[in-house]
C-alpha cells in the first residue's frame, strides 16, 4: 500500500460515507452537508490525479456557490423533515433494481477492458493550469462563449422565476 | 500510483447512489441535490481518464459541467422556490396536479 | 528518537511550525481585540480598557477567561449536530487559509534543513485560488449556525450572510483577475516578485497603482466576506439581536469570535501581498539605508516600554514591562550588530508592517462608518462593485494585449 493509495481508500470511502448519508438522512440540510462531504472528498481526489485547477474550481463553483444556494433555499423555504408514504417506499425497490444493473454492467465493462484501462500510461506532470487555460481560450473557445451565455439566459431565467408577479 | 480502475469504479458507485437517491427521495430540494452528485461522479471519471490518457480535455469537460450545473442549480431553484410558493410542499407526490 | 527525527524531519518541522503559527495568530487575534477596543475608544474621546494591568493589557486574558468559565446552554430545539459543527466549521476554516500565506521568499537554515517562513510551500500552483476556497466554504459556518439555533433572528442572520457572501464573493473573486493577468500566475511568491521587476521604482513598482479598482473592488468585498463594518449586517444588534451567533454562548461564540479576527487577518495578508508588494520594501532596492528601519522602530519602542514599565509601582511595571522593554529593544540592537540577521528580517517585517496597516484600517472603519442597509448592500454590490471589477478585468486585459503587440515598455 503506497500513501498515495492509503489517501483514495479514505478519500473515496468518505465520498462513499456521504452519499449513502445524504439518502439516509431525513433533514434536507443533513442531505445537504452529506454533498458538501462528497465534494470535498471529490476534490482532495482530483488533487491526487494532479487535477489542482478543476480542484479548486470543485471547491469555490459547488462547495462555495452552489450548495452554498441550495443551503441558502432549504433556509427560506423553511424545509422540514421529508415524509415518505407507502407508494415512495416502494419507490425504493425499483431503485435498487436500477443500480443494481448499472453496477453489473459498470463492472461488466471494466472486467472487459481492463487491458485498455488498466494499462493506460500514467503520463508525468501536465502544467495543468497552463494547458487548461491554453485549450479553453484556443481548442474550445466556441463552447466556452456558449457557456457564458448559457449562464446568461439562466441568470435570466432565474430571475424572471423568482419574480413575483405585480398584481 | 492508484490504478484508473478504482477511480471509475468509484465513480460509478456515486453514480448508482445518485440514481438510487433520486428515485427514492420525496423532497424535491435532495432529488435535486442527488442530479449534482450524479454530475460530480460523471466528473471523476473524466478527470481520471484525462489523467489515465495523459490528455486534459477531460478536465476542461469538467469545467464546462460545473458551468452547466451552476446554471442548472439557478433556474432548477428558482422553480423550487415557485412550486413552494405556490403549492406550500416541498414533497413532489403532493404535486401531482399540471394545474391548481 | 533521533532516528525518528532525521528520518521525519519534514514532517517534525512543518508539526511545529503549525504549532507555532497556531500560537501567534490565536495571540494576535486576542491582541488584535485589545488594538481595536483602544483605537474605536481613543476615536471616541474615552480611554479604552485600562483596569487590568497597564493600558488595559491584560484585558485579551481576562476576556478568555471569561469565556471558558461562561456558562454554556444549549438552546431548546437545536439541531445539535449542525449546533456544534458550526462554529468548529468557522474557526478551521479561518485557521486553515493563515497557512497558506509566505511570510518571506528566504528559509532560515537550522539543523540543515530549510525552514521556510509560513505553512505550505512556496511553489503551490494554486495559491491564490485555494485560498479562495477556503473563504467560499467559510459562508457555512455562518449560515449553519444561523439554520441550526432553530431562532429567529440566527436564522435572519444566516440568510442575510449567505446572500452576502455569495454577492460579494463574484466581486472579490474579479477583482483579483487584473492582479493575476498582470503576474501570469496564481501562486503568491510569483504575484509578489512580478511586483519586483523595477526595484528602482519601490513602492510604485507595485500593483496598486495600475491595480487601484481592483484594489477599491477586492478590498470592499473582503470586508463584506468578513461580515465586518460597514458590512456586519448578519449580526447588526440594533435589528438582530446578535445575528447568527445569539443562540451561542461561552466557548463556542468565542470560536466564532476568533474565526472572524483570524479572517480579518487573512485578508489584510492578501491586500499586502496582491497589491502592496508583499514583502517589498517600499523604497528603492538603492536606498539601503532604509534597512535599519527596524532597529530605528524597535529601539525606542523598547526603551520607551522600559520607561512607561517604571510609572507602575507593580510587579507588572517593575519586573515585566522593563523585561519586555528590554528584549524589544535587544532584538533591534541585534539587527543593528548582525548584518546577516537583518537582511533576513527585511521581508518579513515590511509584510507585518502592512498587515498591521490594514488591520488599523479595519478598525479605523469600524470607528467611522454606520452600517449599510440591506438593500442598499445588495445594490452596492451587484450593481457598483461587480461590473466595476469586470470593467477593471477589461481594461487590464487590453492593456496588456496592447503592450505585447507594440512592445511597449
Amino acid at each position: 500500500m503506497t500513501a498515495a493509495l492509503v489517501v483514495f481508500f479514505v478519500l473515496a470511502a468518505l465520498a462513499v460515507i456521504g452519499a449513502v448519508s445524504l439518502i439516509l438522512q431525513k433533514h434536507p440540510i443533513h442531505s445537504a452537508l452529506s454533498l458538501i462531504v462528497v465534494m470535498v472528498a471529490l476534490a482532495g481526489l482530483y488533487l491526487l490525479l494532479g487535477a489542482e485547477f478543476v480542484a479548486a474550481v470543485q471547491i469555490i463553483v459547488y462547495g462555495g456557490a452552489i450548495m452554498v444556494l441550495f443551503v441558502f433555499v432549504i433556509m427560506l423555504l423553511n424545509a422540514g423533515v421529508e415524509e415518505h408514504t407507502s407508494i415512495s417506499k416502494m419507490a425504493g425497490a425499483p431503485g435498487l433494481l436500477l443500480v443494481v444493473a448499472l453496477a453489473g454492467f459498470v463492472a461488466a465493462t471494466i472486467a472487459k477492458s481492463t487491458e485498455s484501462v488498466q494499462a493506460a500510461p500514467q503520463t508525468g506532470e501536465i502544467a495543468s493550469t497552463l494547458g487548461i487555460s491554453n485549450m479553453i481560450f484556443k481548442d474550445f473557445v466556441y463552447p466556452f462563449e456558449l457557456t457564458s451565455f448559457l449562464i446568461l439566459v439562466a441568470v435570466l431565467g432565474a430571475t424572471v422565476l423568482a419574480q413575483r408577479e405585480k398584481s | 500510483m492508484v490504478p484508473t480502475n478504482y477511480y471509475v469504479i468509484l465513480s460509478a458507485i456515486l453514480f448508482g447512489l445518485g440514481v438510487f437517491a433520486f428515485i427514492f427521495k420525496r423532497n424535491i430540494i435532495t432529488i435535486f441535490m442527488s442530479i449534482e452528485l450524479m454530475l460530480n461522479a460523471v466528473n471523476l471519471a473524466f478527470v481520471a481518464f484525462s489523467q489515465a490518457l495523459g490528455k486534459l480535455d477531460g478536465q476542461v469537460f469538467v469545467l464546462f459541467v460545473i458551468v452547466v450545473a451552476a446554471s442548472e442549480a439557478a433556474v432548477g431553484l428558482g422553480i423550487i422556490i415557485l412550486i413552494a410558493r405556490n403549492r406550500q410542499t416541498l414533497n413532489v407526490e403532493r404535486v401531482d396536479l399540471l394545474k391548481l | 528518537m533521533t532516528a525518528f527525527l532525521s528520518t521525519n524531519a519534514e514532517l517534525v518541522i512543518t508539526v511545529v511550525k503549525i504549532a507555532l503559527l497556531l500560537f501567534i495568530v490565536l495571540t494576535v487575534n486576542a491582541y488584535l481585540t485589545w488594538f481595536e477596543r483602544k483605537v474605536v475608544a481613543h476615536m471616541q474621546s474615552r480611554w479604552g480598557p485600562h483596569r487590568v494591568g497597564p493600558h488595559g493589557l491584560l484585558q485579551p486574558l481576562a476576556d478568555g477567561v471569561k469565556f471558558l468559565f461562561k456558562e454554556d446552554p444549549t438552546p431548546a430545539g437545536v439541531d445539535k449536530f449542525v449546533y456544534y459543527l458550526a462554529p468548529l466549521l468557522a474557526l478551521a476554516l479561518a485557521l486553515t487559509s493563515i497557512a497558506l500565506i509566505p511570510f518571506g521568499p528566504d528559509p532560515i537554515r537550522l539543523f540543515n534543513h530549510d525552514i521556510y517562513l509560513g505553512i505550505a510551500p512556496l511553489d503551490v500552483n494554486i495559491g491564490i485560488l485555494a485560498l479562495f476556497a477556503i473563504t467560499a466554504m467559510g459562508v457555512y459556518g455562518v449560515a449553519l449556525a444561523g439554520w441550526s439555533s432553530n431562532s429567529k433572528y440566527p436564522l435572519l442572520g444566516g440568510l442575510r450572510s449567505s446572500a452576502q457572501m455569495i454577492s460579494y464573493e463574484l466581486a472579490l473573486t474579479m477583482s483579483v483577475v487584473g492582479v493575476l493577468l498582470m503576474a501570469g500566475s496564481f501562486n503568491l511568491k510569483q504575484i509578489i516578485e512580478a511586483q519586483a521587476h523595477h526595484p528602482e521604482r519601490g513602492i510604485f513598482g507595485w500593483n496598486v497603482w495600475p491595480q487601484i479598482l481592483g484594489f477599491f473592488c477586492f478590498f470592499v468585498a473582503a470586508v463584506a466576506e468578513t461580515n465586518r463594518v460597514p458590512f456586519d449586517l448578519p449580526e447588526a444588534e440594533s435589528e438582530l439581536v446578535a445575528g447568527f451567533h445569539t443562540e451561542y454562548a461561552s466557548f463556542k461564540f468565542a470560536m466564532f469570535f476568533i474565526a472572524e479576527y483570524t479572517s480579518m487577518i487573512t485578508v489584510s495578508c492578501l491586500c499586502s501581498i496582491l497589491f502592496f508588494g508583499g514583502w517589498l520594501s517600499p523604497f528603492p532596492a538603492s536606498w539601503t539605508f532604509t534597512h535599519y528601519l527596524p532597529s530605528a522602530i524597535l529601539i525606542p519602542f523598547g526603551l520607551w516600554v522600559i520607561w512607561d514599565g517604571f510609572r507602575y509601582e507593580t510587579i507588572f511595571g517593575r519586573l515585566i514591562l522593563p523585561g519586555a522593554g528590554t528584549v524589544i529593544a535587544g532584538l533591534g540592537a541585534v539587527f543593528v550588530l548582525f548584518p546577516n540577521v537583518n537582511e533576513f528580517i527585511q521581508a518579513p517585517f515590511w509584510l507585518l508592517s502592512k498587515i498591521f496597516v490594514f488591520l488599523f484600517v479595519y478598525v479605523w472603519m469600524r470607528g467611522t462608518l454606520p452600517r449599510f442597509r440591506y438593500d442598499q448592500l445588495m445594490a452596492f454590490g451587484w450593481k457598483l462593485l461587480l461590473p466595476l471589477s469586470i470593467v477593471n478585468v477589461i481594461v487590464t486585459s487590453f492593456v496588456i494585449l496592447a503592450r505585447m503587440t507594440w512592445g511597449a515598455k
